[in-house]
């Protein structure tokens, strides 16, 4: 499957390999992100780790940290 | 487990999810406990709030006025620092100035420019110093200058969980365990002292994640922001540590803060016995004869000159 990612924190979007029936949290292991750092959302709408990704969905990642 | 049936957008530690909706609940219910359980805030106050133009300031001005619409006698008024980082708080001045203005909120700017003489990139040019040092104790020094001179009963500013868990392994890995005593929910000595305004923390239970979830689904959230200075600071760093702790064992942050409550009376008994001084030339609170702040503006005279 490929997903397409925007991750604020770095104001860039990616194009994403992973395999079938993958989960939000396998998506983030794939990106080498913690779970704890970021929330996600599909279609504006926030989405939990256990949610499955599908072909072609993209995906917002938000950081959790920001200000000084 | 989830809380109704509904699709969940967050997984509490404790293994809950919850929806949007429950969320919201759980999350304005949380703050309200903290501001009861910790006596934040009377029934009459005139309260300051410090915001930044961030998530964590603007979500705790969007849940007081909340408090502030049920209480009428509890006056809110904003105040804002601007330290003179380019590239950085122009931005988030304009998102604190609109939100003010679309809630009609009084908001009260001042500037490290106005009150020291130069903004907070030219005092890193010239001085030798750690940027969140002296960002911090003019900060400090400011918003408690300010507070007094605006009459606030008590400042709230937006620390949440997460900031509270970096400050107190900070000050336990450099041994600087008597300025954990000046930590906790309710800040600064009680109301006998008019010196000090009170600084007082409503989001202390809530985490980053959590603050940043109800200020997505609340609109306030804007695109992200990170000071460029705290990518150097020590703070950062254990903030990361933090967060690969928590990610491995869920649960670390509230164990560090409700052993740290449990502890907090022993520490506050052990060093607030300390005598405060006055500031021989500002007249702030001190610990020696000069304040901090008062120190770091003769340094950069010095500086001044020296060029």
């Amino acid at each position: 499957m490929q997903i397409s990612v925007f991750y604020d924190k770095e104001n860039k979007e990616k194009t994403i390999e992973i395999g079938k029936n993958s989960s939000v949290k396998d998506l983030l292991a794939n990106m080498k992100i913690n779970p704890v750092t970021v929330i996600v959302s599909r279609d504006n709408n926030i989405i939990t780790e256990d949610e499955k990704v599908n072909d072609n969905d993209k995906i917002r990642l938000i950081s959790v940290i920001s200000g000084g | 487990m989830n809380c109704c049936s509904e699709k969940p957008i967050i997984s509490l530690e404790a293994g809950q999810k919850l929806c949007k909706e429950h969320f919201i609940e759980y999350f304005e219910a949380k703050v309200f406990k903290t501001i009861r359980q910790f006596d934040l805030i009377g029934k009459e106050e005139n309260l300051g709030v410090a915001i930044s133009g961030g998530k964590d300031s603007l979500t705790l001005l969007h849940i007081l006025k909340k408090l502030s619409e049920q209480n009428p006698k509890i006056k809110l008024t904003a105040i804002l620092i601007n330290e003179g980082i380019e590239g950085y708080r122009n931005h988030t001045i304009l998102i604190a100035q609109n939100f003010c203005d679309k809630n009609s909120l009084k908001l009260n700017s001042y500037s490290y420019e106005e009150e020291f003489g130069m903004p907070l990139d030219q005092m890193l040019n010239i001085l030798e110093v750690k940027p969140c040092t002296i960002c911090g104790i003019f900060r400090r020094y400011l918003l408690n200058k300010k507070s007094k001179e605006l009459g606030f009963t008590k400042l709230a500013t937006g620390h949440n969980l997460d900031d509270e868990c970096q400050s107190i392994l900070m000050n336990q890995f450099k041994n600087n365990i008597q300025a954990s005593a000046r930590l906790g929910p309710k800040v600064g000595l009680n109301d006998k002292d008019k010196n000090f305004v009170q600084r007082i923390k409503p989001l202390y239970l809530c985490t980053e994640k959590e603050v940043t979830t109800y200020a997505f689904l609340n609109g306030i959230l804007d695109v992200f922001n990170e000071c460029p200075n705290v990518v150097k600071s020590y703070r950062a760093q254990v903030r990361d540590m933090l967060n690969d702790f928590e990610a491995k064992f869920p649960g670390t942050k509230y164990s560090i803060i409700n052993s740290f409550l449990q502890t907090l009376p022993g520490l506050k008994a052990a060093f607030t016995d300390a005598e405060v001084n006055f500031c021989k030339s500002c007249g702030e609170p001190a610990a020696k004869e000069k304040c901090n702040a008062c120190k770091f503006a003769d340094r950069l005279e010095k500086a001044k000159v020296a060029i």
